[in-house]
């Protein structure tokens, strides 16, 4: 699995680009970004090449933040790769939380960043479906 | 306007002091044999019943406070076996816990008597029509108003709170002639009525409205709008609830059943007696009270009383509209809410972190709003939204149980509430309802 960093962006203008100064002030590369909003604030999740610099960086700025595991896995470009690795879930009866794509790629495969209901089983079952789950030191390659 | 009992609202101050002496003496004396906690206060000065001879001694004896309803609920502080008591009612305590009073059959005939003082000063007879739109239930407001204007004989119109549209069709289609609420939803009524085009139909002389701040100029905004004269009731469940003290068309202040309460003004940081007519804090004893009697009681509500004689005749003492409060409590949309409550709410949420909170209050479309910013913290935050949902909800329900009204949770990030001195600013009320 991979580091994830996990940031509460309060309902309120300017909030997220105060946490990306931070970022940005301290060399931090963000590899994959999602954002997610409800009505009453948003969450903002970043695979980032330095997960503890960044959790710093954002508590400095008065902002809270979590480092969590996620599965990540690389997926050959091409139709149905992505509906593949996902009918592994399904047949274990594993539900998906939230998913995010890297900008780059890893040795031409796409790179996705996958939260579901059981992370340990989640993992074991794409390994043995075939699925390449990449960990940190695949990370730090992008 | 109308007297409901002259001989006793008018009564010689010289006979009202005297008939006060006596009822206080039997309630000592009667509580120090039935109440515990008084027994005890009592004992803690050296005072005896036998050393309270009259009101001059009034000052002699214990307060007591909202603390001891908690300490002792929910029945520890009546003065009368449960099978004498017919009713119990209960409003906020500043914790999560309720307090509770209780009334015999006396008690419930004797709060008929003081509100129907209010109706009759507000001109109200048995040809009208009252529509009480105060909560009826563990809330004092309905039921105390209810039995008034039965007493008054009046045909009573129990709508309750709630269901805007069929209280004004209601009123306009049974002609209710006297309006009992909550003055913010009087102005909420007055503007429902103007959409409703329903403003021809409305036959309102008069309103009785308490059970919150107001201010003049509010009075003055639902006299024009509702074409009716408004009057102000003050109460407290801990006294008795609706009617403690009721206005007459003076509208210059309200005068207090002083034939079964007390007041008494004091300096609220040393407990001192303050001089006639000086602001302090209001403190009452019930004289009559059988099921849930006080002696000297903090209702925490700063005000003064005016013993001049009334233009009404009344020689009844006036206090004024509370100006503020000796404590933290604020009332919203009529119900008591302490920022210890929400406190206690958001301690229990967060496993023993309190989180740093504000209380915003507010008013639109004249009804009160309640926001309460709590600041994010590592305790609440998860990496799926799911859960820190579930906490907001969370948060939302339990405040609704506890304080009985709906508040709008926002999750604002760490540091950002404002803090003087190093203390976060606790509670925001916006609403400027005090003169």
């Amino acid at each position: 699995m991979v580091k994830q960093i996990t940031v509460f962006i309060e309902n309120k203008p300017g909030r997220l680009m105060e946490m990306l100064k931070a970022l940005a002030k301290n060399d931090i590369d963000i590899k994959a970004f999602s954002l997610a909003d409800t009505t009453e604030f948003g969450i903002a999740r970043m695979i980032v090449s330095d997960e503890n610099a960044a959790k710093k960086a954002i508590d400095d700025e008065g902002v809270v933040a979590r480092i969590c595991n996620i599965i990540t896995i690389a997926v050959p470009d091409e139709p149905g790769a992505l509906m593949k690795a996902l009918e592994i879930l399904k047949n274990n009866g594993i539900s998906i939380e939230y998913m995010y794509a890297f900008a780059e790629k890893l040795d031409g495969a796409s790179v996705i960043a996958i939260r579901t209901d059981n992370q340990e089983l989640a993992d074991e079952t794409l390994s043995k479906g075939g699925v390449k789950v990449l960990n940190q030191s695949d990370i730090e390659k992008l | 306007m109308g007297y409901y009992q002259k001989e006793i609202e008018c009564m010689p101050r010289e006979e009202i002091k005297k008939l006060q002496g006596e009822r206080l003496v039997w309630q000592v004396k009667r509580m120090y044999e039935r109440v515990e906690l008084f027994r005890k206060r009592m004992d803690e000065k050296g005072l005896k019943p036998e050393d309270i001879k009259g009101i001059e001694d009034l000052a002699k004896l214990p307060f007591s406070y909202k603390q001891d309803l908690r300490d002792y609920y929910p029945f520890g502080l009546f003065a009368e076996p449960l099978k004498n008591i017919v009713r119990v009612h209960a409003s906020s305590g500043t914790t999560g816990k309720q307090i509770v009073v209780g009334y015999t059959r006396n008690d419930l005939d004797t709060w008929k008597d003081c509100m129907a003082r209010q109706f009759a000063a507000a001109g109200a007879t048995d040809e009208d029509i009252i529509q009480v739109s105060y909560g009826y239930g563990l809330f004092t407001g309905g039921l105390g108003a209810h039995g008034g204007a039965e007493r008054i004989g009046a045909m009573v119109v129990p709508t309750s709170s709630g269901n805007t549209s069929r209280q004004i069709q209601t009123m306009a289609d049974f002609g209710t002639t006297i309006l009992c609420c909550t003055p913010s939803y009087a102005m909420y009524l007055a503007e429902a009525i103007e959409e409703a085009g329903l403003k021809d139909k409305i036959k309102l002389k008069a309103g009785v409205f308490g059970a919150e701040p107001w201010t003049e100029d509010m009075r003055h905004a639902i006299e024009n709008s509702l074409g009716i004269k408004a009057y102000d009731v003050y109460g407290l469940s801990e006294i008795m609830g609706p009617g403690v003290a009721y206005e007459c068309s003076c509208q210059n202040g309200m005068h207090v059943s002083e034939d079964m309460f007390i007041p008494e003004i004091i300096n609220p940081d040393t407990g001192e007696v303050l001089p006639e007519g000086e602001q302090g804090e209001l403190v009452f004893t019930t004289l009559t009270k059988e099921g849930f009697p006080v002696i000297r009681y903090r209702t925490r509500d700063i005000c003064s009383l005016n013993y001049e004689q009334c233009e009404c005749g009344r020689t009844f003492v006036r206090m004024n509209k509370p100006t503020g409060r000796s404590d933290d409590m604020l009332i919203i949309r009529g119900v008591n809410v302490f920022p210890s409550q929400i406190e206690e709410v958001l301690l229990k949420i967060s496993s023993g972190v309190t989180p740093n909170y504000q209380i915003v209050v507010g008013r639109e479309n004249n009804t009160d709003t309640l926001d309460i910013n709590v600041e994010m913290s590592e305790a609440l935050f998860a990496d799926d939204i799911k859960s820190i949902e579930k906490i907001e909800r969370k948060i939302v329900t339990d405040l609704r149980s506890v304080l009985g009204i709906g508040a709008k949770v926002h999750l604002v990030n760490p540091k950002s509430i404002e803090r003087s001195e190093g203390k976060a600013k606790r509670v925001i009320d916006n609403r400027n309802l005090r003169d």
